[in-house]
């Protein structure tokens, strides 16, 4: 009985958190990595695509809700999602015209591409804020859980309960499907396979007839699909707030060149990687190691490793680790 | 066929192509010899689009092709191998020669969704226009091996192979038989004078091996620093005092008398 609370506690608070925001940074990493493989630049502007999604997906929550439109019980935000999307392909779109288009055709070194990247991220930090603020924003609705700990205490009669948010279970079931659709796509379509072979060897790919500026509209179309779909799971599972979404760019780099830059396979697993270290590092694991062990042992402190506060210390230095010793990442990195 | 009109590729101020005229006639096998760094590669490079010439002019059959984007020149028939064989190293030999022919039914996002049976239909053609290539160029067992786990020589083949998925009009070998055995550089060779009689390929060859350009090409040209020496027979080549200086050295001189006399 002790050991099953000490399962059921671990689940709740370890576990089923640790997937969910697992599979939200390898959608995040997924993004990431694209770019990096396909049009050879790390995008620091990322996270703040991601913002710029989410923010979209927002407002059209909002205006749904006035008009009184919803999927009940699923949140509202999956009906704006597709719009969201759009919107912010278009943004992408937009930009890689206007700006990075530039330095393609000069072909600028990788590094030179980064700071531009960099300068994409500030100007898009910007619009976010300047649309909707700074502050924090609650935009889940429908309902708040599958099963609450009440419900799972007096279901089963046990001490601990265990509550599964609908928002976990959505970014799972969104997260395979997305991952799944995005192997079929880049395995088994003639276009996905362009851009493998793009990613693969650019001039070989440019001598046998691929068009580049085809792939890179693609490459930017499912980049932007990926970061609003990460972002907005991310926002209804936990709060919106720009600054949150920059600061995600560290986890989500983090899981990128862990699983090996330029790889999908390696992203989705440096994600979950990333995760679950946080989550564990940061967890006070007192009341598992009370139903655990034998009394005599039982901790009197929170047994926590690390305060929440320094979360992104765990991917800083799993960071540091990988590029010490496995600089290209646990799985091969660089080709898709 | 091709006509390069005072062609010139400036690095920064080095002058890597510097100034070439020259016509390829169409049905030719022309060999491209000269000393490393003669400016060979970068001619190649600059016909076919992956450098912007710096100056000059290249046209194709009359039509003005200079720095057109390499999937450009690509529809028009253009096409070039690698000195060091490129290859889409985590698909199949099959795979590779799919991946050819340019604008098909599955490259855009529309037809991925909607146009299932006729991508599907396409494929299968292409597979097997695929399979009769390398079994062509005799490397049929190697069909479904990754491209990059083949030999050296293997994937010099498969790059003839790419240029036999669709209608070439002119093929830019770079080095074909560098780093090839003898028995696989007399298939490359087979494979390059069957193409050019029996489908009327236009080739351009760079190679450093005699005996490979004795037996396929004619015209010879020799480029050095840049310019284009001398132009002719591999025997006028050989005679010719300047490239013997820059490129054949004079020992091969003395063997040539040795051999007249």
């Amino acid at each position: 009985m002790e050991f099953l609370h000490a399962v059921i506690v671990l689940s709740n608070f370890v576990i089923i958190p640790a997937i969910t925001y697992g599979s939200q940074l390898a959608l995040g990493a997924l993004g990431v990595t694209l770019v990096y493989g396909i049009l050879r630049f790390s995008n620091f502007a990322h996270g703040d695509t991601m913002a710029f999604g989410t923010m979209v997906a927002i407002l059209f929550t909002w205006w749904f809700q006035s008009i009184g439109v919803s999927i009940a019980p699923l949140p509202t935000a999956l009906l704006a999602l597709p719009i969201a999307i759009v919107l912010t392909a278009l943004l992408l779109l937009g930009t890689d015209r206007v700006v990075l288009r530039f330095y393609r055709k000069q072909k600028s070194a990788p590094v030179i591409l980064l700071i531009v990247s960099l300068g994409i991220m500030f100007v898009y930090n910007g619009l976010v804020r300047f649309i909707i603020g700074v502050g924090d924003q609650r935009f889940s609705d429908g309902s708040r859980f599958i099963i609450s700990a009440r419900d799972f205490k007096k279901l089963t009669g046990l001490d601990e309960g265990l509550a599964i948010k609908t928002t976990q279970v959505i970014t799972v079931i969104t997260a395979v499907m997305v991952v799944a659709l995005l192997f079929w796509f880049l395995n088994r379509t003639r276009t996905g396979k362009s851009m493998r072979a793009f990613s693969d060897n650019e001039d070989l790919a440019l001598l046998s007839g691929i068009n580049p500026e085809r792939v890179v509209l693609y490459t930017w179309l499912i980049v932007a699909a990926l970061a609003t779909i990460a972002g907005t799971l991310y926002g209804l599972d936990k709060s919106f707030k720009p600054f949150v979404y920059f600061q995600l760019l560290l986890p989500i780099f983090a899981a990128a060149i862990v699983g090996g830059l330029g790889n999908p396979l390696g992203a989705i697993a440096g994600g979950f990687l990333i995760a679950f270290s946080e989550v564990f590092i940061t967890y006070a694991w007192k009341k598992v190691l009370t139903y655990t062990l034998p009394e005599q042992f039982a901790p009197s402190g929170l047994m926590q490793l690390l305060a929440t506060e320094y979360k992104f210390a765990v991917s800083f230095a799993i960071l540091l680790v990988v590029l010490l010793f496995k600089p290209t990442g646990l799985f091969k990195g660089k080709s898709l | 066929m091709i006509e390069i009109q005072d062609l010139h590729k400036h690095f920064g101020g080095f002058h890597a192509v510097d100034g070439v005229s020259l016509t390829i006639e169409q049905g030719s096998i022309t060999g491209l010899i000269g000393p490393n760094g003669a400016g060979k590669t970068t001619l190649f490079n600059a016909i076919a689009g992956l450098h912007k010439p710096t100056q000059g002019q290249v046209l194709l059959a009359g039509e003005d092709i200079t720095g057109l984007a390499p999937h450009q020149l690509f529809d028009k028939g253009v096409m070039r191998t690698f000195q060091i064989a490129h290859e889409f190293a985590s698909m199949s030999c099959r795979e590779n020669l799919m991946m050819v022919p340019s604008n098909q039914f599955g490259e855009t996002l529309w037809n991925t969704w909607f146009g299932r049976k006729r991508i599907a239909d396409q494929e299968r053609a292409l597979a097997a226009k695929a399979d009769e290539v390398l079994e062509f160029l005799t490397i049929s067992h190697l069909s479904d091996e990754k491209a990059g786990q083949v030999s050296g020589g293997q994937k010099k083949l498969l790059e003839l192979g790419r240029t036999m998925m669709v209608d070439a009009k002119i093929v830019f070998l770079d080095e074909v038989g560098a780093g090839v055995n003898r028995t696989l550089l007399n298939t490359i060779a087979d494979a390059i004078k069957r193409l050019n009689r029996e489908r009327g390929y236009t080739f351009v060859v760079i190679e450093h091996d005699m005996d490979f350009i004795d037996k396929l090409c004619d015209p010879v040209i020799c480029m050095a620093e840049g310019k284009v020496l001398a132009q002719g027979s591999l025997r006028e080549i050989k005679n010719n005092e300047q490239v013997i200086e820059a490129y054949l050295g004079t020992g091969l001189k003395n063997k040539e008398k040795n051999v007249v006399q």
